[in-house]
């Protein structure tokens, strides 16, 4: 009710504002009439008593001012004043207006894009309670050669039942799996989760029931489906009688028993899945059973919240005697070990780090175009202030006091501040929202989950405040010092003569620029060279064709052959070149490593292992379709089966690590962490497994006869048209078997996922390197447009006396573009320091590079000349004729 | 017209109040009776006196109408509320006890030893 009062309060004194006015002013007239009527009295004549009266009384309309300052309250009427007044002004210099919004703008927009995506990814914990003390364990630690989210199911159980910090430990995996609900199979992803996982989190189901703890009974003995709320909408259009119905996993029944609630996605941020099913199938889900296999290790996330009790350095220390522990007892499989915390939401330290790093990295750079744009503004304003000296200083001669008119100045720029920063937020949330609905992978249900929520929006306007406050704080000191007397006298502003202040700030603004686009260089070139690098295969004219035969329910002896059949059938088709069979592809999602070890080594324990290679299981032609090339010896063949003796193809880089150089892998033995001796029947070249970034690693190539996969990837080699070959290969798979889900795609699209860390940060910082280059640009062409026409009757005088135009320009725009000049090599030696940040993401990210460091060379004078282009033109056609005659 | 003294800080307003409590005045009234009771030792500038004089009434110190001066112009008229009597008094305490105490301490002399 108070506040109501005040409003009246205010609303009251607005409408009564023009009568307390008229009532000073008339009491103001009676003062100066009681005045002269005493000086009448004295002697003079009634015209000059009144004269004499008013000249005494001094500056009416200041008086005014002071009385309605001393009225309080009337700081919003001061305020309202003002706004109109800034208005006004900017209005009557559209272009100048424009051009500050503008900027403003794009520099907050980026600012709130980023933030938004910073604070959807980091920021905010998972959307489950007390998401604050959720905690994901890690085998070992970050920066450590062995770490990975990955642990064995066994470790698991002794991870729950052994700790001490944790109230409760769920274990997840993702799967796909082909989901029959009545028509046709499809395939679904979705998590396998621990019995406990939904109890643990505190989530309750929207309908239905979830699995528990107490429905675990070994391996496959809860066949329930909980399917989440969007899959529910989407495919069973909210029915709710789907509760209890049967549906078929992979072939087997399966009892849809709840609903997830609309905002739980799981415990991953970036993955939204179909399904939750109870990890103890998985057998039935992924085809192969693990749950007593402790040298395996699959299970994705271990997540928990941690006692309240608990910190993280406590339960890191429990953790270690729970590893002491497994070391002990199964010096095999463990071996040495640790284990470390890490934050749930991203797939532990292997995302999240280079996440935090990159958008941590990307803030730095948006913070920095934000102060490049204010640096702009504040030099805009400042020649303004200049320009306008003339009639600021009027101002001040008709009694306007320095705070008022500072007031008037941060007004304007505060209306600008806070246009450019609505406009920028509001294509920053259209943007986000975008963003929000965006699925890079047709393959792969991922997508970045960003809602701008309150504190995107407080951000923002924070940001307006202090860009506001810092881009009108340029121009006061000018204003400060402005003395009337002289600006009135001499025509033009005497100070802004020495503009020192200004030049740095241009220095710092183009060094800005030379930071953001040396590192835009950086990533295009990282990138460029990533599309080129030798990927250890042929990525080109090759389709994969991926099924999971366990969906389709193959077991046992039915896999290979069912796999050589269909290498046959695709073999036939029209225009294939060959066709490979392989459990997975480099590049592919996550690609699984073992431990090997040398011939010679008797205890076979972790710490003895001769190397880790990534593990691939091929068939025959494999290497011809992938168009990998075989170094010396055979590639795998039919008749490398289980009959046979185990061999492998191995990489390069294995054969260096485990024999110590090729010739002595042809032909050797190497043994694996089951004790079974491996021969070394051919050498591959070295490639690229997990990332594009990574260092030549070690992999071999097992028989898929000899090491079965149900998941079944064939690689197509063919020249013809992609989108034909795919539907003969569509037609050819259902006349073999009409229920098998299949995927197929170019070998090139498929490598969207691997590139697409160094594709999103190529486009980040081009879109920033532009706005910076664009920004200074702007910053340098102000300056050297402001230098002409300040000096242009010099110019043109220098003109009249002969002055060549290589003298002219260099009067004229020397002093720019000296400072573009220090600027850009400043920018530059940031710019190669910051990229040290880039080689989390960007494939081969090194300032080193000559064409690099040209490129940032070429593009910084390019900017120079576009800036100053005009400028030059103008000092040029400094008629001195016209310029003296207007004088 | 004697020396004059420039007014301290935050003087003004007693000594307007201190003007007005001998009877209700105009703003210009209160210019020469400040003049006449200082002796003209004080200068008060005629454009300093209107913005106190609307902040003591928006204190609610000082009340005003709007009548007849002697010459009968019309003119503005303050007078004392009970708070301004109220302030007045304080104010003209706070007052005299430092003049009293400044008084005190500009008048000693050296000690002689």
């Amino acid at each position: 009710m108070r506040i109501l009062a005040h409003v009246r309060s205010l609303a009251a004194r607005f409408l009564h504002r023009s009568a307390i006015e008229s009532e000073i002013e008339e009491e103001l007239r009676s003062h100066i009439q009681l005045r002269a009527d005493d000086l009448e009295r004295s002697g003079l004549t009634r015209a000059t008593a009144e004269r004499r009266a008013r000249i005494e009384f001094g500056a009416r309309e200041r008086l005014k001012e002071e009385v309605r300052e001393s009225l309080g309250g009337n700081f919003v009427e001061t305020l309202a004043q003002d706004i109109r007044y800034g208005v006004r002004v900017l209005r009557k210099s559209l272009g100048f207006t424009i051009a500050a919004i503008g900027t403003l703008a794009l520099a907050i927009g980026a600012n709130s894009v980023v933030f938004g995506v910073l604070n959807a990814l980091i920021l905010r914990p998972l959307d489950v309670p007390r998401a604050q003390n959720l905690y994901e364990v890690q085998y070992g630690a970050y920066g450590k050669a062995d770490v990975s989210m990955y642990h064995s199911y066994p470790d698991y159980l002794d991870l729950r039942d052994r700790n001490r910090s944790f109230e409760s430990l769920i274990a997840y995996s993702i799967s796909e799996v082909g989901l029959d609900t009545g028509d046709s199979p499809s395939s679904v992803w979705g998590y396998e989760a621990s019995g406990n996982y939904f109890d643990a989190l505190g989530i309750q189901p929207y309908l239905g029931r979830f699995f528990h703890a107490s429905d675990e009974h070994g391996p496959n003995s809860a066949p329930y489906l909980v399917l989440t709320y969007a899959y529910w909408q989407n495919h069973f259009g909210s029915d709710r009688s789907v509760i209890g119905r049967i549906v078929r996993v992979n072939k087997h029944p399966y009892t849809i028993i709840g609903i997830a609630p609309p905002a739980f996605h799981g415990t991953l941020l970036m993955f939204t899945p179909d399904f939750f099913a109870p990890i103890v199938d998985e057998e039935q889900i992924d085809g192969e059973n693990d749950l007593n296999i402790r040298s395996t290790r699959w299970v994705f996330g271990v997540v928990g919240h941690l006692k309240p009790s608990v910190t993280p350095a406590q339960a890191t220390s429990d953790l270690d005697s729970v590893a002491s522990y497994l070391e002990k007892n199964y010096p095999k499989e463990d071996g040495r070990i640790s284990f470390s915390l890490a934050r749930p939401t991203l797939a532990g330290d292997f995302l999240g780090r280079p996440i935090q790093a990159f958008l941590t990295g990307l803030m730095l750079l948006a913070a920095l175009i934000l102060l490049a744009a204010c640096a702009n503004l504040g030099s805009l304003f400042a020649a303004r202030a200049a320009d306008r000296s003339r009639e600021l200083a009027l101002r001040l001669a008709l009694g306007a006091g320095r705070g008022r008119i500072l007031r008037t100045l941060f007004t304007e720029a505060m209306l600008i501040a806070i246009a450019g920063g609505a406009i920028g937020l509001w294509v920053s949330v259209e943007l986000l929202s975008q963003l929000n609905g965006w699925q890079p992978f047709s393959r792969f249900p991922m997508g970045v989950p960003i809602m701008p929520d309150a504190k995107v929006y407080i951000v923002a306007l924070l940001l307006v405040l202090v860009s506001g406050t810092i881009f009108s704080l340029v121009p006061m000191r000018q204003v400060l010092r402005t003395d009337p007397y002289q600006v009135v006298k001499a025509g033009r502003s005497v100070v802004g003569q020495r503009t020192t202040f200004r030049d740095a700030l241009l220095v710092v603004q183009i060094a800005i620029c030379g930071v953001l686009v040396t590192s835009s260089f950086v990533a295009v070139r990282g990138l460029v060279r990533s599309l080129h690098s030798n990927f250890g295969f042929e990525p080109i004219h090759a389709l994969i064709v991926s099924t999971d035969l366990n969906m389709a329910g193959y077991k046992d002896a039915q896999v290979p052959a069912m796999q050589k059949h269909m290498v046959e059938t695709l073999a036939a088709l029209h225009g294939v070149d060959s066709v490979g069979v392989t459990g997975g592809v480099p590049l592919d999602m996550g690609a699984t490593s073992t431990r090997v070890y040398s011939d010679r080594t008797a205890d076979l324990r972790p710490a003895n292992a001769a190397a880790n290679p990534y593990m691939y299981q091929v068939g025959p032609e494999y290497f011809r379709a992938a168009g990998t090339s075989l170094l010396s010896g055979r590639t795998l063949s039919w008749h490398d089966d289980q009959n046979a003796r185990p061999v492998a193809v191995v990489n390069r880089e294995f054969a260096r690590q485990v024999f110590g150089s090729e010739a002595k892998a042809a032909g050797g033995f190497f043994k694996r962490a089951s004790g079974v001796r491996v021969q070394v029947v051919g050498i591959v070249e070295d490639g690229k497994f997990l990332s594009l970034t990574e260092n030549p690693k070690p992999a071999m190539f097992l028989s898929i006869l000899q090491a079965p996969s149900v998941k079944t990837l064939l690689v197509v080699r063919s020249n013809g048209d992609p989108q034909q070959l795919a539907s003969a290969i569509r037609r050819a798979v259902r006349d073999l078997d009409p229920g098998l889900p299949l995927y197929i795609d170019t070998w090139i699209k498929l490598l969207d996922t691997p590139l697409f860390p160094s594709r999103v940060a190529t486009v980040a910082l081009g879109i920033l390197g532009t706005m910076g280059a664009m920004l200074s640009i702007t910053g340098i062409f102000g300056m050297a447009a402001y230098a002409v026409s300040k000096r242009i009757r010099e110019l043109g005088i220098r003109i009249a006396i002969g002055a060549q135009a290589r003298q002219v320009l260099q009067a004229a725009l020397g002093r720019p573009l000296r400072l573009l000049v220090f600027g850009s090599a400043a920018g530059l030696v940031l710019g190669l320091l910051a990229t040290r940040v880039l080689a989390y993401i960007v494939y081969h990210a090194t300032p080193r590079d000559p064409l690099v460091l040209t490129g940032v060379v070429i593009a910084m004078a390019l900017l120079g000349l576009v800036a100053t282009w005009i400028p030059a033109q103008r000092a040029l056609a400094a008629d001195p004729l016209t310029l003296l005659r207007e004088e | 017209m004697g020396a004059q003294a420039q007014l301290l800080p935050g003087t003004l307003d007693l000594l307007i109040l201190k003007a007005v409590s001998l009877g209700p005045l105009h703003g210009y009234g209160i210019l020469l009776r400040i003049g006449q009771i200082s002796g003209s030792a004080l200068l008060i500038e005629q454009g300093a006196l209107y913005p106190a004089l609307f902040r003591l009434v928006r204190q609610g110190l000082l009340k005003a109408r709007w009548g007849k001066s002697d010459n009968n112009r019309k003119a503005k008229f303050y007078e004392l509320t009970a708070a301004g009597r109220k302030r007045l008094r304080e104010e003209a305490d706070g007052w005299n006890r430092l003049a009293a105490a400044i008084a005190s301490a500009l008048a000693a002399q050296p000690e002689e030893s």
